[in-house]
């Protein structure tokens, strides 16, 4: 990533980037039938909660196990706000805006208040905490079933192509499309918050909280704010998946759909962002790999109901206890891996470190001569608040 | 009036498991600093083999005794087989490992018996005696009254008066000590899985015939149920457990009987985050902050 414009750094090279690869994947929607434009678009929709989950515990070192409460947090606050919007007369675009709106005002209050909850607490504690969300999920609509409709959930009138787009594309490629853009949005965002200032506070509160107390950063608030980010990222991506399947029910946001974010986060690389992605499109894949697997042999139908559903469980239980034992930097962490190898053996007797690389301003290196520019190629792809980023950084790169 | 005796005489008995599952996520607290979450999926693959044995012979102690054996066998493979090596990796392993089991665990269990609840016997009536005409405690629920507490004073001294325990203590406290004084304080850990394995066994068997039966998700709020007690109660504390354990049953008969089924799940929620806002340390607890 760093050779193209390398000129370009920081918080607008972020956005960049984002806005790029949301073009392209944009343009990818066409070379895909309907069905695989449904998929894709539930798979941006997991992509945004798992971006905000792997956000979450990989930089602040906070797990939780009720994202997909909070996802459906999001959907339930979109499908209110847009059937009010419809009750009011709007439709098309103002609709979707209000209805976003409303996903992102409920799910900052809900993270803001499981954050201030969780936030003196460690690990295991907003595991359990948030474990609790995910169980009382049902009861919560089941309680409340006069405005959250029960187990039935609610459903939204469905938003059609717009007029302008009518002849070129069909619903299932607008809906991807609309997915995409709301990922676009959010992921860059949470990319960008991953580069500044805030996130060198976040590892650094992962760390070692009591150092990073002692050099003045607010551990507490560090720690609310990025579980409340990671709500919304959840909450945008509730809304997206109700947007594209124009329900959103207690039946779809199990505890079973949370632990499979999580499989997704870390199996994807915990902290990585383009791991969130590969995780995000790994567990909408692989249970339908394996049902279309297991429709090739022919075996009786009451084995048949037993493994369907049950060996993609195992398979994701058998994935997360195998990454994390054996590489817990996950997809992201392998492909890293080996770059750190090949450099090594490429060059056994590298002129300069990394850090000193960087230290030394990027477009100069490449004038100097070949040599740096090639270690420069091979850096890792988070590049800018270089130094302090690397200090606070290698004591989990050595912990790997 | 009569209907509240009831549900507080029920919830004693209910928070008596609750009590006992709690203590058993203390104990491996205590043994190793890990919160198991697979703990109410190994309970649960112990329930099913005691369930399997009970088919076989016919008698319920069979069933019960081949449950606490399979439960303390399962803590021995998944320490020996697991969890020892996820203490020195990353800081959250210990939980995504147990979270990868609970999967694997629940998996097995549906491709083996299948997703339908199979009615589970209790060998005591479960329908409530009456005292000077109030229907109060079933013969059931006096059963796991006496199972639960006995439980608890065999495990309070086995702790205190033994040597065994002496060194469980010792290793919890402070291994490297231990080791260097000849605790073998590898074998106390396995001990104390093994032990709080098969104690969440037990649990769980005395849970599952009071509810719908036996499926692969029995146990999952009864985990839920067991943390809030035992973060109710402070992590560190048996006597906590025991306390919180009661506090939790009793209030939650109470929601459900005056509330609603439905209801309770929320209540367990609005207690774990009160608790959690006010008092992190757990109520009864000493310490001042908690430290993971």
């Amino acid at each position: 990533m760093n050779r193209i414009a390398p000129s370009l750094t920081g918080a607008p090279r972020t956005i960049v980037m984002g806005a790029v690869l949301t073009v392209v994947a944009i343009a990818a929607t066409f070379g895909l039938d309907p069905y695989r434009n449904f998929q894709l678009a539930t798979i941006v929709a997991y992509f945004c909660a798992v971006a905000g989950l792997t956000l979450l515990v990989g930089l602040t070192g906070q797990l939780s196990l009720g994202h997909a409460a909070l996802m459906a947090v999001g959907g339930y606050a979109y499908a209110l706000t847009a059937s009010l919007a419809t009750d009011m007369g709007l439709d098309g675009l103002p609709r979707f805006l209000l209805g976003m709106a409303g996903a992102i005002a409920a799910s900052t209050l809900h993270g803001l208040l499981l954050g201030l909850a969780g936030a003196r607490l460690h690990g295991p504690y907003l595991a359990g905490l948030t474990l609790g969300i995910a169980i009382a999920l049902p009861a919560v609509t089941a309680q409340f079933s006069g405005v959250l409709g029960g187990d039935q959930g609610l459903r939204i009138d469905r938003d059609d192509v717009p007029a302008v787009l009518s002849r070129l594309i069909v619903v299932e490629q607008w809906q991807a499309w609309v997915a995409i853009m709301i990922a676009g949005v959010v992921v860059t965002g949470l990319a960008a918050v991953r580069r500044s200032s805030l996130g060198l506070r976040m590892r650094a509160v992962r760390d070692d909280e009591t150092a990073a107390r002692l050099s003045g950063v607010p551990a507490g608030r560090v720690k609310v704010v990025a579980f409340t980010l990671s709500s919304v990222a959840a909450g945008a991506g509730g809304a997206a998946l109700c947007f594209v399947t124009q329900s959103v029910s207690p039946g779809a946001y199990t505890l079973a759909f949370s632990l499979l974010l999580v499989v997704a986060a870390v199996v994807g690389g915990l902290g990585s962002i383009g791991g969130a992605a590969l995780g995000a499109a790994l567990i909408v894949m692989l249970p339908w790999l394996v049902a279309t697997l297991t429709d090739l042999v022919d075996m009786p139908a009451e084995l048949e109901q037993r493994l369907s559903g049950n060996l993609g469980l195992l398979v994701f239980g058998a994935l997360l206890i195998i990454v994390m034992l054996a590489r817990p930097g996950g997809l992201a962490g392998l492909r890293r891996g080996r770059r750190t190898r090949r450099t090594s053996a490429e060059d056994p007797t590298p002129p300069s470190g990394p850090d000193a690389v960087a230290a030394t301003s990027p477009t100069g290196a490449t004038a100097a001569d070949p040599a740096p520019a090639s270690a420069l190629r091979e850096m890792p792809a988070n590049d800018q608040p270089r130094t302090p980023q690397t200090v606070l950084q290698s004591p989990t790169e050595r912990e790997r | 009036m009569d209907h509240l005796l009831f549900l507080i005489a029920t919830g004693l008995a209910r928070g008596a498991i609750f009590a006992l599952f709690a203590l058993s996520l203390v104990l491996i607290w205590r043994a190793a600093r890990i919160i198991n979450f697979a703990q109410g999926a190994m309970a649960l693959v112990a329930t099913y083999a005691a369930f399997a044995v009970t088919g076989m012979t016919g008698s319920y102690w069979a069933g019960l005794g081949a449950g606490i054996l399979a439960g303390a066998a399962i803590g021995l493979g998944v320490e020996r087989g697991l969890m020892r090596f996820t203490r020195d990796s990353h800081p959250l392993a210990g939980i995504i490992v147990a979270i990868g089991l609970v999967m694997v665990l629940q998996a097995l269990l549906g491709i083996f018996f299948g997703q339908q609840h199979r009615p589970m016997h209790t060998p005591f009536s479960d329908s409530p005696l009456t005292v000077g005409g109030v229907p109060l405690l079933s013969p059931y629920d006096i059963f796991v009254l006496v199972v639960a507490l006995a439980v608890m004073g065999g495990l309070a001294l086995l702790f205190n008066r033994t040597s065994m325990g002496l060194q469980l203590r010792a290793s919890a406290f402070s291994p490297e000590v231990s080791r260097v004084l000849g605790v073998r304080v590898s074998l106390m850990v396995t001990v104390g899985w093994m032990l709080s394995a098969a104690v969440a066994a037990l649990a769980a068997m005395l849970l599952v015939p009071t509810e719908l039966g036996l499926n692969p998700h029995s146990t999952d709020v009864l985990f839920v149920y067991a943390f809030t007690v035992a973060v109710v109660g402070g992590l560190d504390s048996p006597v906590g457990a025991l306390l919180g354990g009661l506090v939790v049953g009793v209030a939650m008969t109470l929601v459900t009987g005056y509330l609603g089924a439905t209801f309770a799940p929320i209540g367990v929620l609005v207690l774990l985050v009160v608790v959690l806002l006010v008092k992190p340390g757990g109520i009864f607890s000493m310490r001042e902050a908690r430290s993971a």
